[in-house]
């Protein structure tokens, strides 16, 4: 018998700590992308580990969702840094208060 | 496969994925965080299979680790130099009370799980051998859940469409300037 599914959901936890954390902890929007896609690739984990327990393909499917909805932030999330750095302002989400009220 | 052999598998991937984690948000240098990224996504990959998920770990591979991973290192070559950037700023307090809220949602997450579930998470479920094959996970992503299949097509139609305004406009700031 492999391991079964707590084992997957508790490693799933760690990746989403460790993705949390880099969201966090960076000021670069770049590795603040990466660090979001550690995380919903915890989510997706979770996710395939809970289809296989219940032997349901449904997980998966959702699972397929959440690359598309992944590659389309990486899609908004990387043009937005592209228009930033195009008009000269720092990359650093620390710095980036044009919004501010 | 031994069950031994399984365990192994499973460990190996594991602290690969944890590993490659810990050094995406660690390296100071974006370059170096993707191509980590990349160990992430493949040892996730095996995990998938484990799991009998064969396609989605095939969609892994091609979708994530080829095509997403390729955008990222394109924009962090384009933007070169800039892109460098160290740890978050302010007193040291706020860095604290960051990993102190990480750590929060993990024992959030455990507990959650630990108390909602109690034994019920031992034990598989039985499954064929067309478990997690394209055919099946096509057949009820394109009958059940139809509604999603759409939705997400349209997503992916706005983000494309998205992307290429927002690099027109920052095109016709800098063209101005």
């Amino acid at each position: 018998m492999g391991p079964d599914v707590t084992w997957y959901i508790v490693l799933s936890a760690f990746l989403f700590t460790i993705g949390s954390m880099g969201v966090l902890l960076r000021r670069s929007p770049l590795i603040v992308l990466l660090s979001l896609e550690i995380m919903l690739n915890s989510a997706n984990l979770a996710l395939i580990g809970f289809a296989r327990h219940l032997g349901q393909t449904d997980g998966q499917v959702f699972a397929l969702a959440v690359m598309a909805v992944a590659a389309s932030e990486v899609v908004v999330g990387l043009g937005l840094i592209v228009a930033l750095h195009r008009s000269n302002v720092d990359l650093d989400v620390d710095k980036l208060t044009t919004l501010r009220g | 496969m031994g069950d031994a052999l399984v365990w192994l598998v499973w460990f190996v991937a594991a602290f690969g994925c944890l590993g490659s984690g810990v050094a995406v948000i660690s390296f100071s240098n974006p370059f170096y965080s993707a191509i980590a990224l990349i160990g992430n996504l493949a040892s996730l990959a095996v995990l998938y299979l484990l799991l009998s998920a064969e396609f989605l770990a095939a969609a892994q591979v091609l979708v994530y680790a080829g095509a997403v991973m390729v955008m990222f290192l394109f924009v962090i070559a384009y933007i070169g130099r800039d892109a460098d950037a160290p740890f978050a700023g302010g007193p040291s307090w706020m860095a604290i009370a960051a990993v102190v809220a990480a750590g929060a949602i993990l024992v959030d997450v455990v507990v959650a799980v630990g108390l909602s579930a109690g034994g019920r998470l031992s034990g598989e479920a039985d499954i064929e051998a067309a478990f997690g094959g394209p055919a099946e996970v096509g057949q009820v992503f394109l009958t059940d859940h139809l509604l999603a299949f759409e939705i997400t097509s349209i997503v992916l139609l706005v983000a494309a469409v998205g992307g290429v305004i927002l690099g027109s406009e920052a095109r016709k700031r800098a063209a101005a300037r």
